[in-house]
């Protein structure tokens, strides 16, 4: 009954394909097809709304651009003109001051979470509550930090950077967590192994090598914050002068836009946009500024 | 130069399992001891025993008396003071992704912050010429990462770094198993030479490697050391019906 003598090799093997093996490789294809749209397609929907923000802010604020919206003060009221540069400033200092808050207490609270603390009833405790942090509305951050660092006192810079500080910390501390935890265990069983101390392991070798990612999380968070009006509206509180004081009200680009974005006159509508595509603009230099710079050192890979 | 090694009475757990049971052994210095058995035998664990490793798995313990020359290790010194004595290569290649070789070479030193310059230079090259890996990788010791070397290399490259902070023994666990056959007879005549400097302890799935590069054999099974003799005696003429079970591929 074989139609096939034994012994010749089939020439063309697709042609002896079943029928049920040409429909399940049909099928198999079509899927992957299918499946691959889908990515590329979920990718541009992504994209969309980032690129028409950035262009529609371009559009509206680009022509508002020029010298003096980074050299001068705001202009008083019923004046044309002006700019935001003691907000550029003032953005700048709080989020300094935010970053050596929250950078340092997050990343040394992943360090715990992942290297000390496996297991403990301490991390559960801390996870849970940075969790939770991250969840809290920024609003009600701000009144927490105004209950405590400026009711009886004064509007000032540093309950500005204190609050935007607490904000960065759970997304720094569970990224730092998950970084450290990609980092294979084989890697710190070898500097163990050399007589390493655990605290300098941690540091030298399970850190740096988790560094890239560590760093992706603060700029996240960096650029979280780095918008946030509400709890501004508490703590900073906003100046229409130059301050460089800690311990005064001083302005920022975020309180700047909203008061400018709420107010009755054109021109300040137009300084706005402006001011919220200085915003983007810088978040989006530092981030990349950072990462550069961040990349250049563990790739020469000095110690 | 190498020390000797006085095993008694060690008994190690991993949470409820007992993983070692009373193990008794001498190592002689500046000779290689081959631990030989099948997989799970315990000895991993009874060379991460050696060099206190074990107890960085938080639900590890171990007692008994491990005494390496003079020294009880487990008494007389902390951990870290002994891992600087007891270097460990291991199964696959672990470099440091983030460090060039020179600084993976020198690791240990750096990390434990040793700065001389020319002392470092000195040790990358010795510990490399040791290591057989010199000539390969001579020219870009600053310019490439550790882990861009092949397996081979980069194992190489861990035993270069394991002596680079000068210990008295070394510790194999399966250094070659992960490794293609030219790579692995490179690091077994790497153990033939070290081994006049160096007591080494080797753990190897391969009974020919044992054979091939060991004065002394210790064959493992279920968490107990059934026979320990010289390599010649345990592959010819084994006491234990179990040795010979095992050496003649009977199972394990």
């Amino acid at each position: 009954m074989s139609t096939q003598p034994l012994g010749i090799p089939p020439t063309r093997p697709m042609d002896f394909q079943t029928k049920t093996m040409r429909l399940n490789n049909l099928r198999r294809n079509i899927a992957n097809y299918v499946v691959s749209s889908l990515a590329v397609i979920a990718t541009i929907l992504v994209i969309i709304p980032l690129v028409a923000i950035l262009f529609y802010l371009i559009y509206k604020g680009a022509s508002s651009l020029n010298l003096a919206f980074f050299t001068h003060l705001p202009a008083p009221v019923g004046e044309s003109g002006g700019g935001m540069a003691n907000a550029i400033v003032g953005s700048g200092i709080i989020l300094t001051l935010a970053s050596l808050i929250g950078v340092p207490i997050g990343i040394a609270a992943g360090v715990y979470l992942a290297e000390f603390g496996r297991g403990r009833m301490l991390a559960n405790a801390i996870r849970f509550t940075a969790d939770v942090l991250n969840g809290v509305p920024s609003i009600v951050m701000g009144i927490a930090v105004f209950a405590l660092l400026v009711q009886g006192r004064h509007f000032s810079a540093f309950s500005g950077g204190v609050v935007l500080g607490i904000m960065m910390i759970p997304t720094i501390t569970r990224t730092t967590e998950e970084m450290l935890a990609t980092v294979p265990h084989a890697i710190r069983e070898a500097a163990l192994g050399l007589g390493v101390p655990k605290w300098r392991t941690v540091m030298s070798v399970s850190l740096r090598t988790a560094s890239p990612g560590i760093i992706t999380g603060c700029m996240l968070a960096f650029a979280r914050v780095a918008g946030e009006t509400a709890p501004l509206l508490f703590t900073a509180f906003g100046n229409q002068f130059w301050s460089f004081r800690l311990n005064e009200p001083i302005a920022a680009l975020p309180l700047q836009i909203f008061v400018y974005a709420t107010g009755p006159y054109d021109e300040w509508h137009r300084l706005a946009w402006a001011g919220a595509l200085v915003l983007i603009v810088l978040i989006m230099v530092s981030v990349t500024l950072v990462r550069i710079f961040a990349n250049r050192g563990v790739l020469k890979g000095g110690s | 130069m190498g020390v000797g090694i006085l095993v008694e009475d060690l008994n190690a757990w991993y949470g409820s399992t007992h993983t070692l049971q009373d193990i008794n052994l001498h190592i002689p210095a500046n000779h290689a001891t081959a631990l030989i058995g099948p997989s799970g035998c315990g000895k991993s664990t009874f060379v991460r025993c050696l060099n206190r490793m074990h107890e960085t798995n938080p639900i590890a313990r171990a007692t008994g008396t491990v005494k390496m020359g003079e020294i009880d290790i487990y008494n007389d010194a902390s951990p870290v003071e002994i891992r600087r004595r007891v270097g460990m290569v291991f199964q696959r290649p672990n470099p440091f992704p983030t460090m060039s070789i020179y600084d993976n070479v020198v690791s240990g030193l750096k990390l434990n912050g040793f700065r001389n310059r020319r002392i470092l230079d000195e040790t990358v090259e010795r510990s490399l010429k040791q290591a057989a890996l010199w000539e390969e990788v001579k020219d870009d010791l600053k310019k490439k990462s550790g882990a861009s070397l092949s397996g081979g290399q980069q194992q190489r490259m861990c035993i270069a770094r394991a002596l680079a902070v000068d210990p008295e023994v070394l510790l194999m666990d399966e250094p070659a198993s992960a490794l293609d056959p030219v790579s692995t007879s490179k690091i077994e005549d790497l153990i033939f030479q070290l081994k006049s400097q160096y007591t080494i302890v080797i753990v190897t799935h391969n009974m020919q490697q044992a054979a091939r590069v060991a004065e002394n054999t210790g064959f493992f099974l279920n968490g107990k050391m059934v026979e320990f003799d010289s390599t010649h005696k345990i592959f010819t003429n084994p006491r234990d019906k179990r040795t010979e079970d095992y050496i003649t591929g009977r199972f394990g």
